[in-house]
C-alpha cells in the first residue's frame, strides 16, 4: 500500500496529546545547571554612561555576570554581519541585551538584575519609516527590478492611479518562546539544545562568538512550540547567552525568555510603506507601473535584504506587468531587528497589488475581479515575471475560473450589493485574490540540503536531516519519503532529532522549502541504498529460484522493493523480507548507511541580469466576505473559499492543515494583531492580554478549502511546499473590508491600513459618514 | 516554606515550596510533570490550563497556597494509556500541530464535556474561546471535541 498521498499522522501526534513530547524547557535539569537571563535595553536609543555589576556580582545565589567583554567577537548577522549582541557603548533598540545574567534560582537572578547599577543617557531614536526616509538612515544596498518603460507606459495611460499601501508588523508568537539549554564538554565543547529553525546557524554564531570552532559545538533540535520564521535568526541570542554562561562556568546552562520579554526584545514581521504609480486601461489592464516598498528593518540588518527582494519579486504576484519597475529600500531605524514571518515579504509585495486591484475597480465601477482577471498571468503570452522568469505549468487562469463558479462568486456578488442597499445596520464585503508564490530560498547556494539514512540488522531505519519540526509535518513528510523509497511500512522509519552532528552546514528550515531540499537529499540517499542491497537480493533471489527466469516472463527483470519485501518483478511470488536483504547484506560488508545530498536544479538569478530565482510557484486564489456592523466597526469573516495548486501532496492531512492554520494567521496579521508602541518606541502590546491573535471565534464560519489535481514534474513526488503561500490568502479577507468600504466612502476610493482593526474600519466609517476627506493612508 | 498536601494525577503529595509559586511550576520543576506548558504567564493564553477537582484553571495564575487538600489532573494523567476519547478523537483528527497548546485544549474540554457531555459546536467555541493556538488548528480542534462528545469524553 502506497504511503505517499496518505494521511498520515503528524509523527509526534500520540505525544502531543500525551504531554510527552519534549520542547526544550521540558528537558530535565542537570546538576548545577543556572538559569540564564539579561538585562534588556529600555530606551530605543541610549549611550551607556557608566555600568557597575559590583553589587549584583555579590548577590546570593549569583554564578556570573557576563557583559561583551566576556565574548571573543561581538558582532555577527546571517547576510551583512553588523549585528552587536551584546551593547557596548550605544544601545540601538529597545529590548537589547547588555548583560547577561546566571543564577542558582529565578529569584537569584531577579535580585541581581535590580542590583545592577547602570547609568544611560537617552538619545534620539529613529522610530518610523518615515523619520528613517528624513534622515537616510537605510541599510545597503537600494535594489531594483525593471523591465520596460513604466514611466512612459504611465504618462500615455486612460487612467493613473496613485496611493501608498501600508502595514503593520506582526509578532510571531509561538506559544514555545525562545529557549536554549547549553552544556559544557570535554576540551572546550559544547552541546546546545535549541528552539530554533537553524541549528546550523546556532552553531555558527557560537563558535564565532565564543572562540569555539565550529565543529566544537553540536547544537540539536527535537521540536519547537511553534516559530513560523521567529526562531530562524533569532533564536540564535538566546543560544549564545547560554553557551557563554556554559563557557564561563563550566556548568549547563538554561535560558528560557518569558512571553513578555520575547515580545519585547525579538523582531516582527517588517512594517512596508509601498507607494504606488500605476497606469490602466478603460477595462483595468494595467500597462506601467512603479512600485517603490520601504521597510523597516530595525536596528540591524538581519534577514531584512532577503526579505525585501521577496517583497519586490512579489510584487506582481499573480499578474502580468509588461512595463514595470520596482524599487526597494530596508530603512535602518532603532526597533528590535526585524525578522523572517511566514511569507517573508510576499505578502506585503501581494498585499500591494491586490490593493491596486481593489481601487482600479473602484476608480472604473467595475468588478474586481473582472479587473484581476485582465491581468492575470496567462499560459503563452503575458507570462514571463518582472524579474525574467518564464511561468511554467500555470494554473492561475484555471484557478481563477475554478474558484468563481464552486463559490458562487456573480451571484453573492449580487447578494452583497443588495445587503448593502437594504441594511442600515451592517455592510458587507466581497473578495476574490489570487497568491503565486515562488518556492527556493532567492539566496542560490542555500538551496541545498542533505540527509542521513541507516539501516539497522533489523531492518529498521533511522533518518536524520536538517530539517527542523515546527509542526509543519516536514519529519512526517520525510518519514513517508523514506518509508516509500525503501518500500518498507512507515513504522519501521524513525525521523531522529535534528543535530549539526548528524547533518552539517544545513539551510534554515524555511522558505516553506524544508521537505523539498531535505525529502529530495533522504530520497538521494535511499536510492543509493537500495542500488546497493539490489544485486544482494537478485543475488538470494536467482539462487532460490535455481534457474534463470523463463524467456516467456512477461515483465522484464528488476528489482522492486515494496511493503516490506524485495522481489524481482519478473517472478513476484518469490519474495524476500527486506530484513532478509538487509541481514545478507551486512553479511557480506555492504554499507547499509547513506549520506544524501539534494542541490535544487535550474535555478539561478541576479539582481543585474535577472533569471529564475525559483523552482516552482505554489498558487492559489481565495474568495472570503466579511460583514461589518456599522455602528461598531466589528468584523466577521462569514465565507472564505481558498482553491490552490499544490501538485501532488504527500500528505493531504498535513498539508490542509497548514493551508488552514497559514490562512487564519495571515488574518490576524490583516485584521486583529496590532503593535502599538508609544513614542518613545516602547511596546504597548507586549502580551495576549493586549495583542490579539486569532482564536476559535475568529475562524470563517463557513470554511472551504480544497486543490486541484495537478502535477508537478520538478521536485519531490511531484508535490509543492505549502507552508508559507497559504499566508497570503488572508489577503482575500482584507480587500473584502475594503470592497465593503467601497459602500459607504462616498465615492472615493476607500483607504485602509493593514490591520484593519475593528477601530481602524469604525474610523474609517465614521469619517465617511462625516463626508470628510480621507485620509492619506 | 510550607507544606502541604496536594493530590495529582490521584496521587498525593506532601510538597514543600514557597506559597506564591505558581502550580504550574510547582508541577514542571517540583515534580517535573512537564506536559503543562508555560505560554505567557497572565492566564490567558490557556497553555498551562489543568483540571481542579475537575474544573478547567489556570495552573500559572493559582498560587501554591491555593492548592491544599485539591486534587488536580494534568495532561499526564488523563489517561493512563492515552486512550481518552478526548486523546482518541484528537488523533483521529491528527489536530495537533507544533502541539504546544494542545494540553490546555484538551484539559478544558474535558472540564466542559464533565458538566456538559453533548456542547453544541458554539458552546465548544466559547468553552475554548480563552485559549490561543497560533499554529491555527481551530477547525481541527471544532471537529475533534464534536467526535470526543460523541464517543463519551465527557464520562
Amino acid at each position: 500500500m502506497p504511503v505517499l498521498g496518505r494521511n498520515v499522522p503528524h509523527d509526534s501526534a500520540r505525544g502531543h496529546v500525551t504531554g510527552e513530547s519534549l520542547y526544550v524547557d521540558d528537558i530535565a535539569p542537570v546538576a548545577g545547571e543556572l538559569l540564564v537571563d539579561f538585562l534588556w535595553s529600555p530606551f530605543a536609543h541610549a549611550r551607556i554612561r557608566s555600568l557597575d555589576l559590583t553589587k549584583a556580582r555579590a548577590a546570593d545565589g549569583v554564578a556570573g555576570l557576563f557583559t561583551f567583554r566576556d565574548l571573543h567577537h561581538n558582532l555577527f548577522g546571517p547576510i551583512l554581519k553588523d549585528e552587536i549582541l551584546l551593547a557596548e557603548d550605544v544601545c540601538t533598540f529597545r529590548g537589547q541585551p547588555i548583560v547577561v545574567i546566571a543564577a542558582e534560582n529565578a529569584r537569584a537572578i531577579r535580585e541581581a538584575k535590580n542590583a545592577i547599577a547602570i547609568d544611560l543617557e537617552e538619545l534620539a531614536p529613529i522610530l518610523t519609516i518615515d523619520a528613517a526616509i528624513a534622515a537616510s538612515s537605510f541599510f545597503p544596498d537600494p535594489r531594483m527590478i525593471r523591465r520596460g518603460d513604466p514611466a512612459a507606459a504611465i504618462a500615455r495611460a486612460e487612467h493613473v492611479l496613485e496611493g501608498v499601501f501600508e502595514n503593520q508588523g506582526q509578532d510571531h508568537f509561538y506559544l514555545e518562546s525562545q529557549a536554549a539549554i547549553a552544556y559544557p564538554g570535554e576540551l572546550g565543547a559544547l552541546t546546545v539544545h535549541s528552539s530554533t529553525q537553524n541549528p546550523t546557524e546556532v552553531q555558527e554564531v557560537i563558535a564565532h562568538l565564543l572562540g569555539l570552532t565550529m565543529s566544537q559545538v553540536v547544537v540539536l533540535t527535537k521540536r519547537m512550540g511553534g516559530a513560523f520564521g521567529g526562531k530562524e535568526c533569532q533564536a540564535t541570542h538566546p543560544a549564545v547567552m547560554a553557551s557563554l554562561v556554559a563557557q564561563k562556568t563550566g556548568r549547563a546552562a538554561r535560558i528560557v525568555y518569558s512571553k513578555d520579554d520575547d515580545m519585547h526584545a525579538t523582531g516582527k514581521r517588517h512594517p512596508f510603506q509601498n507607494r504606488y504609480r500605476i497606469g490602466f486601461t478603460r477595462s483595468g489592464e494595467i500597462t506601467g507601473a512603479i512600485f517603490e516598498l520601504y521597510s523597516d528593518g530595525g536596528a540591524y540588518a538581519d534577514l531584512s535584504p532577503a526579505v525585501m527582494a521577496r517583497a519586490m519579486t512579489h510584487s506582481d504576484n499573480a499578474y502580468f506587468l509588461s512595463d514595470v519597475e520596482i524599487r526597494g529600500t530596508v530603512c535602518r531605524t532603532n526597533m528590535p531587528p526585524n525578522t523572517a514571518f511566514r511569507g517573508f515579504g510576499g505578502p506585503q509585495g501581494a498585499c500591494t497589488i491586490e490593493n491596486v486591484m481593489q481601487e482600479i475597480a473602484s476608480v472604473l465601477k467595475r468588478d474586481a475581479l473582472e479587473v484581476r482577471r485582465a491581468n492575470c498571468y496567462q499560459i503563452a503570452t503575458r507570462n514571463v515575471t518582472p524579474y525574467g522568469q518564464l511561468l511554467e505549468r500555470n494554473t492561475l487562469p484555471r484557478l481563477f475560473t475554478e474558484l468563481p463558479a464552486r463559490c458562487d462568486y456573480a451571484k453573492r456578488m449580487d447578494g452583497v450589493r443588495e445587503f448593502n442597499a437594504t441594511s442600515k445596520t451592517h455592510i458587507r464585503g466581497l473578495a476574490l485574490t489570487a497568491v503565486k508564490f515562488g518556492i527556493s530560498f532567492n539566496t542560490k547556494f542555500l538551496n541545498q540540503a542533505n540527509a542521513l539514512v541507516n539501516i539497522y540488522l533489523d531492518g529498521s531505519v533511522q533518518v536524520s536531516t536538517g530539517a527542523t519540526e515546527m509542526g509543519q509535518g516536514v519529519n512526517t513528510k520525510i518519514r513517508q519519503l523514506v518509508a516509500d523509497e525503501l518500500g518498507i511500512l512507515i513504522d519501521r522509519v524513525h525521523v531522529m532529532i535534528t543535530s549539526t552532528e548528524k547533518n552539517n552546514n544545513t539551510s534554515a528550515t524555511a522558505a516553506s522549502s524544508a521537505a523539498d531540499l531535505n525529502g529530495g537529499a533522504a530520497v538521494d540517499a535511499c536510492a543509493r541504498l537500495r542500488e546497493r542491497m539490489t544485486p544482494v537480493a537478485r543475488n538470494i533471489l536467482s539462487v532460490a529460484a535455481g534457474a534463470p527466469p523463463a524467456a516467456e516472463t512477461p515483465q522484464k527483470s528488476e528489482i522492486v522493493f515494496a511493503d516490506g519485501f524485495v522481489f524481482d518483478q519478473a517472478n513476484p511470488a518469490k519474495k524476500l523480507k527486506f530484513e532478509e536483504v538487509v541481514s545478507a547484506a551486512y553479511k557480506l560488508r555492504v554499507s547499509l548507511g547513506e549520506r544524501g545530498f539534494y542541490a535544487t536544479p535550474r535555478i539561478d538569478w541576479n539582481w543585474t541580469t535577472g533569471g529564475h530565482p525559483f523552482l516552482y510557484f505554489t498558487m492559489g486564489t481565495a474568495c472570503s466576505e466579511v460583514r461589518i456592523d456599522r455602528f461598531t466597526g466589528e468584523m466577521k469573516v462569514l465565507r472564505s473559499d481558498l482553491l490552490m495548486d499544490i501538485g501532488r501532496s504527500i500528505n493531504p492531512g498535513v498539508d490542509r492543515g497548514q493551508i488552514t492554520g497559514a490562512f487564519i494567521q495571515g488574518m490576524g496579521w490583516l485584521t486583529t494583531e496590532d503593535l502599538r508602541y508609544t513614542e518613545s518606541g516602547e511596546l504597548l502590546a507586549h502580551s495576549p492580554t493586549t495583542y490579539k491573535i486569532p482564536n476559535i471565534n475568529d475562524v470563517p464560519e463557513i470554511f472551504n478549502v480544497d486543490w486541484i489535481e495537478h502535477d508537478n514534474p520538478v521536485n519531490v513526488y511531484g508535490s509543492k511546499a505549502v507552508g508559507e503561500p497559504p499566508l497570503l490568502m488572508a489577503i482575500s479577507v482584507w480587500c473584502a473590508v475594503k470592497h465593503a468600504l467601497s459602500f459607504v466612502s462616498n465615492g472615493d476610493i476607500p483607504k485602509l491600513r493593514v490591520p484593519a482593526t475593528t477601530e481602524e474600519i469604525l474610523m474609517r466609517i465614521t469619517q465617511y459618514a462625516r463626508g470628510e476627506a480621507q485620509l492619506t493612508s | 516554606m510550607p507544606q502541604r498536601p496536594v493530590t495529582i494525577n490521584g496521587k498525593r503529595h506532601v510538597i514543600e515550596a514557597d506559597d506564591a509559586m505558581p502550580l504550574l511550576w510547582v508541577l514542571r520543576d517540583l515534580l517535573g510533570m512537564t506536559g503543562t506548558k508555560y505560554g505567557c504567564g497572565a492566564g490567558v493564553c490557556g497553555s498551562c490550563t489543568v483540571l481542579e477537582n475537575g474544573r478547567a484553571i489556570r495552573s500559572c495564575q493559582t498560587n501554591f497556597s491555593d492548592t491544599g487538600d485539591k486534587s488536580y489532573t494534568t495532561i499526564e494523567g488523563l489517561s493512563a494509556a492515552g486512550d481518552h476519547p478526548i486523546q482518541k478523537a484528537w488523533l483521529a483528527e491528527d489536530v495537533a500541530q507544533c502541539g504546544y497548546c494542545q494540553p490546555g485544549m484538551i484539559l478544558e474540554l474535558r472540564s466542559l464535556l464533565r458538566s456538559k457531555a453533548s456542547p453544541s459546536s458554539a458552546e465548544i467555541d466559547a468553552a475554548l474561546s480563552d485559549h490561543v493556538c497560533r499554529c491555527g488548528s481551530y477547525p481541527r480542534i471544532r471537529k475533534a471535541a464534536l467526535l470526543a462528545a460523541k464517543s463519551g469524553g465527557g464520562r
